[in-house]
């Protein structure tokens, strides 16, 4: 007699009480994939990558007798436009699609060039040492120090708006985090044994750099990397939402939410389903960077 | 220890104004802009000596940062008054809503903070993590749309717009101080949780003192110094979030004025918001420092 479950029970759904301590552990102690997360970010990816074969019209094709429609679940609404038109009658859906190529196109460049940018300040600062250690730790320091929002708009001001601009603001605001890391790292890497017998027995400094101390940084990089999307989607939108970021005819989440801003009265949508597009890609890009972190160093969770 | 960090600041500071100087001449000639249409090169020119752009680079800094020590920005290309009352006239709204939101952020955080800490409830634990997480991915300018859509619209409670009375605070002050909210609330949690599992809690505890007591006199007294110094960080990112706030909610603040200074190609303006947006988030660094060595008496010497 080892069943001792009827199987009723068994197939009866877990109330939400039963349910809510899984979620929390899921949440906090887990270092199980967060699965929704990693799904979502996939799709963003798809979308970016196929959106034009995806979405079911062209971003900047207008319909100019179904403007400002609302999504198609309402009464109103009407079927081709799943979630509804902008004030031009463009289709929201595949400007949401389109977004998400601008979105995740500038944050990549962006994070890839700091990325690489700050880890060898980083690696020259913490290696080397010395003068080059001081100054450009000074610089992280003062780039730092202020509001990151306040030197993208200063640099704004100085170069323009546009795409290639805002990738620009990007790493500018985005290496010093980078350096600070890749520096600490290396200082706490250079002092181990193993690297000093490595060193002792006639490595060379760029062979010790390649194989020792970058592989023990990769990790850390990997999660603010990660940490670092969701970050700057948020700054370009914000950037476009000011008219000083993404330029039309190009289609940005944060473009879109500009334009909503003057049919609030009367089309939620046109606001909403942005929005919620930028949430729900930060949100995903957020816990897998954090998953990545516990899974890399438990301690560093709390 | 003032004293370096007053040293690093000013240090931090020069180079900004370099940085700022440099940018700003970058972005273009703003006499086409400035001037009508109709302009002839005499004007041009005429424009061009008024302001100084005709001389060398090097002048132009030092011109630049000679006026800065008297206060002088230069006068707007746009409103022709001193580029500084121009930020002068912005600062004092978005001080008003940035500090609210602070006060709020502070208030609320530590609140559910230590709320979450103390409860025992999975529930709790999943609901604060849940916000936690959400705050950090919402941007605050969606956020206000929707406080908009939801509290102006649909139930027209509160102003979507305007500045003046109390009730046109609200939706900007709860917007702006969201996310600040939720990390105050994380970071609360979590010190407290570790305050709570000390020798002098057990002790107090044993001691027979009121939980109530133990909690918000002792537990919460020592987790206090990294929040203080944590809310402090907070207000740069509050300003940050200050100016596309009030681009949601037309406040007539330090944002309204640099984004308008931006478009048109404001130099001064320019120059003079981020310089005043500076040191005021040095100034609120440096009191928190001092603040933090008043409040710890180990750090006392």
């Amino acid at each position: 007699m080892t069943e001792t479950t009827p199987p009723a029970a068994k197939a009866s759904r877990p109330s939400f009480a039963a349910i809510m301590p899984r979620l929390a552990r899921a949440l906090t102690h887990d270092s199980r994939p967060p699965l929704m997360a990693l799904g979502f970010c996939a799709l963003v990816i798809v979308c970016a990558v196929f959106g034009e074969s995806i979405a079911p019209f062209a971003k900047d094709q207008a319909h100019f007798t179904s403007t400002l429609m609302p999504p198609a679940w309402t009464e109103q609404g009407n079927w081709p436009f799943i979630l509804g038109t902008d004030h031009l009658g463009r289709d929201m859906l595949s400007r949401l699609i389109a977004g998400a190529r601008i979105s995740l196109m500038t944050a990549g460049a962006a994070i890839f060039v700091a990325g690489i940018l700050g880890t060898l300040l980083g690696l020259i600062a913490g290696y080397v040492g010395g003068w080059l250690d001081i100054v450009i730790s000074r610089l992280v320091d003062a780039f730092l120090a202020l509001p990151f929002i306040l030197m993208a708009l200063a640099l704004v001001a100085a170069l323009g708006a546009g795409t290639a601009n805002i990738i620009l603001v990007m790493i500018v605001t985005n290496w010093a985090r980078y350096a600070r890391l890749v520096r600490s790292e290396v200082m706490s890497v250079k002092k181990l044994d193993y690297v000093t017998l490595a060193r002792v027995a006639g490595v060379s400094h760029p062979l010790i750099i390649l194989r020792h101390i970058i592989p023990n940084a990769m990790q850390s990089i990997l999660v603010l990397a990660l940490l670092d999307v969701g970050r700057s989607i948020i700054l370009e939108s914000s950037l476009s939402f000011l008219g000083l970021g993404i330029q039309p005819p190009d289609v940005s989440w944060g473009l879109m939410l500009a334009d909503a801003r003057s049919y609030l009265m009367f089309a939620w949508w046109t606001a909403a389903f942005p929005g919620l597009a930028i949430v729900a890609t930060v949100m995903s890009f957020n816990s897998t960077g954090d998953w990545l972190k516990r899974r890399f160093d438990p301690r560093a969770f709390l | 220890m003032i004293l370096s960090r007053l040293a690093q600041a000013a240090v931090t500071f020069l180079l900004l104004t370099f940085l700022v100087f440099v940018l700003a001449r970058l972005t273009g000639d703003p006499a086409p802009l400035v001037l009508s249409a109709d302009a002839t090169l005499d004007d041009f020119a005429f424009f061009r000596r008024q302001y100084g752009l005709d001389r060398n680079f090097v002048l132009q800094y030092l011109t630049f940062l000679s006026n800065l020590f008297s206060l002088d920005f230069g006068n707007s290309f746009r409103y022709r008054v001193p580029a500084l009352d121009v930020v002068l006239a912005g600062i004092g709204p978005t001080l008003k809503l940035t500090g609210l939101s602070m006060l709020i952020s502070g208030f609320v955080g530590v609140a559910l903070g230590t709320f979450a800490a103390v409860s025992k409830s999975r529930v709790v634990d999943f609901t604060v993590n849940l916000v936690a997480s959400i705050g950090q991915a919402v941007p605050s300018f969606w956020l206000g749309l929707m406080m908009i859509i939801l509290f102006s619209i649909t139930f027209p409670v509160f102003p979507s717009s305007g500045y003046g009375t109390a009730a046109h605070y609200v939706l900007p002050a709860v917007t702006l101080s969201f996310f600040a909210t939720s990390s105050i609330i994380r970071l609360t949690r979590v010190n407290m949780q570790e305050a709570l599992k000390s020798d002098f809690v057990h002790m107090e505890r044993v001691l027979g003192l009121s939980e109530r007591r133990v909690v918000l006199r002792h537990a919460l007294r020592n987790a206090s110094l990294p929040i203080v110094t944590y809310v402090g960080l907070q207000f740069g990112l509050l300003l940050s979030g200050a100016i596309v706030t009030e681009r949601v909610f037309s406040w007539p603040g330090l944002g309204q004025v640099i984004v308008g200074a931006i478009l048109n190609r404001d130099y001064p303006v320019i120059q003079a918001t981020v310089l005043v947006t500076a040191i005021l988030f040095m100034l609120v660094n440096l009191v928190v420092d001092i603040l933090v060595v008043i409040m710890d008496p180990r750090l006392r010497s």
